[in-house]
């Protein structure tokens, strides 16, 4: 395989026999992960805050996006920056806090100091770039080429040719639309960041954040638990009442009747007799905003939504943002955060908080049976040459397809053999961003 | 224990109380572990990123209260906590025990502690770093757990991944 151009295809998707096959060396090769970082992670939106991590001028924080240290930093002038946390004379991250408030940025190695909005304002010794084309307009920090946000989400792009992000985001929107619409006075990250890892393949993330599948074998301690604690809304052995869709670029998501209560606006008695006259005052409010329907889609319904290439927003019992990056093929840095409504009480967003720590995190009752999972899976890939292919044919011969299928799989890997060929699998796929 | 009242708690008596409680842990004799808990004990873990923050307006790792810790100890000790299955092996190192008696009841007393914790499964190493903060009551000749609260110094969990087992 070559690194310089694209690579084969690995994907076997066949429309007649319903069959759709993924090549493990996806999950293994070195020469994959280069092409990735090539062809989706330079060339994407990617995910990179929200805009109320810094919601005020001089608000900054620190993080890796798509594996660049950058700097995000409202400005005075209230702009949204995403720079690239390096010194542009020799090198060294200007900021090595993880968030904070400040006029200024500086570089301690040699004192370059600027403003936060990137501009160079200072430097010792200025007077040695006498009678050379040295400028500081030409030493600024340097911002991502595309930086937009859609409803809160800052997401940043290398590549310049990139498509707008609302275009980007195609049908993604109307589900992210579901999610921040549960209030009108705009949403939140909590403070608390779970920064976590796996010993697995990016992509495995991706499909397990979006896998209904694997819910009540991998998850069963979650659903003795909510069984024993009178959580569970019906009996899931009939099946999860809902459907996967295709939402165009890649992203997909499968929204279904939730099992379990939710935050929001859907009252289990584990939340409290005391609490239930509240949700019924917070689902009423929604259904005097959105009308009965929408309502009832916004508080009953969950939603694993994913955004590619690496973004998963699950608006499940309470709102999980994750998003992850690989390091070496077997192996991913992951990033989650709760998200929530600015005007909760106090005391709701304690049973948020609370009710998010039921089922997500490193230390929840489900994630780390899914870390154990995905591990599990690496370790399987071992023998990539003895058992060549992954079956992700689940549901392929539906016209209804379930959300304990995987279409919303299949949805994301053509858009990736996409990319990562430069060919579509088949004429009927849609279109993908332009590159 | 004979341990009544805060007066008469030595340090002696605290590190036993941390060492006979860390075999427990490092046996997973989780049942008996649990009994040390008062039946409104809180065990916590906060993110990394915020160790001195509130469970009720911080994203934690792991905010458990009574209720939610016995599921916790009662999966850890049956078939399904996958992550821990096999369970993995732990050595718990409990160092710089401190009393701080600035506890508003006499019967409740505030410890600190420091703890290395290194897990190993599946021919892995992961080290936790970090201390503990318990309030401990005392009476009725014993010593039992109002809140354990693990506080990790990593700044991340990588590449440990999870805390599936009591930090």
């Amino acid at each position: 395989m070559s690194t310089n151009g694209h690579l084969p295809s690995m994907i076997i998707d066949d429309q007649e026999k319903k069959l759709f096959k993924v090549n493990r060396q996806a999950f293994v090769s070195n020469d994959v992960l280069d092409s990735e970082k090539q062809y989706l992670f330079n060339n994407c939106w990617i995910y990179a805050g929200h805009v109320s991590e810094v919601a005020d001028s001089g608000d900054y924080r620190t993080r890796r996006v798509a594996g660049r240290p950058v700097i995000i930093s409202r400005g005075d002038d209230d702009k949204i920056r995403v720079m690239m946390n390096t010194c542009p004379h020799r090198g060294a991250t200007v900021r090595r806090e993880p968030s904070g408030n400040s006029k200024i940025h500086q570089c301690y190695y040699h004192g370059w100091t600027f403003n936060n909005e990137g501009t160079l304002i200072g430097l010792p010794g200025e007077n040695a770039y006498e009678n050379t084309e040295w400028t500081r307009e030409d030493n600024c920090l340097t911002e991502a080429p595309k930086v937009e946000s859609y409803r809160g989400l800052i997401f940043a792009s290398f590549n310049s040719n990139i498509q707008p992000l609302e275009d980007y985001l195609a049908g993604a929107k109307e589900y992210l639309d579901l999610v921040m619409d549960q209030t009108e006075v705009g949403m939140e990250v909590v403070g608390g960041t779970q920064e976590y890892s796996m010993k697995a393949n990016w992509k495995l993330l991706i499909e397990n954040s979006i896998d209904g599948y694997h819910a009540p074998t991998t998850h069963k301690r979650y659903f003795d638990f909510i069984v024993g604690t009178n959580q569970l809304f019906y009996d899931m052995s009939q099946g999860i009442p809902g459907s996967p869709h295709a939402l165009g670029n890649g992203h997909a998501v499968i929204e279904y009747d939730s099992p379990w209560g939710r935050p929001i606006a859907r009252w289990t008695p584990y939340f409290g007799e005391e609490r239930k006259e509240e949700f019924e005052v917070k689902k009423n409010k929604l259904v005097e905003r959105f009308g009965e329907e929408r309502a009832e889609r916004i508080s009953r319904y969950s939603r694993n939504l994913f955004i590619f290439p690496n973004l998963i927003v699950n608006d499940i019992m309470a709102i999980t943002i994750r998003t992850f990056f690989p390091v070496t093929p077997d192996y991913m840095e992951i990033r989650a955060w709760a998200l929530a409504p600015k005007d909760e009480s106090p005391d709701d967003r304690a049973l948020r908080l609370d009710n998010y720590l039921t089922f997500l995190g490193p230390g929840g009752y489900a994630t780390p049976d899914d870390v154990e999972a995905l591990e599990a899976c690496q370790r399987g890939f071992a023998t990539f040459r003895e058992l060549q292919w992954s079956d992700i044919s689940r549901g392929m011969g539906r016209d209804d397809p379930k959300p304990d299928d995987e279409l919303q799989m299949r949805t994301f890997w053509r858009q990736w053999n996409e990319l990562m060929t430069g060919r579509q699998l088949t004429p009927s796929m849609p279109q993908g961003v332009g590159i | 224990m004979a341990l009544t009242t805060v007066d008469s708690v030595n340090r002696y008596d605290i590190e036993s109380f941390l060492y006979d409680e860390a075999a427990l842990l490092d046996e997973w004799r989780l049942d008996e572990w649990l009994k040390l808990f008062t039946s409104d004990g809180a065990y916590y873990v906060p993110s990394t990123d915020d160790p001195g923050g509130d469970h009720r307006t911080s994203l934690f790792l792991i905010a458990d209260d009574y209720e939610r810790l016995a599921h916790r100890v009662e999966q850890l000790m049956g078939r399904f906590v996958h992550a821990e299955t096999p369970h993995s092996r732990t050595r718990r190192s409990i160092t710089n025990v401190r009393i701080r008696k600035a506890s508003k009841t006499p019967e409740e007393l505030h410890i600190t502690a420091n703890f290395i914790v290194n897990r190993i499964r599946l021919e892995s190493v992961d080290t936790y770093v970090g201390r503990y903060e318990y309030r401990l009551q005392l009476g009725e000749g014993r010593v039992l757990i109002k809140e354990r609260r693990a506080i990790l110094d990593l700044d991340t969990l990588r590449p440990h991944g999870k805390v599936s087992f009591i930090l």
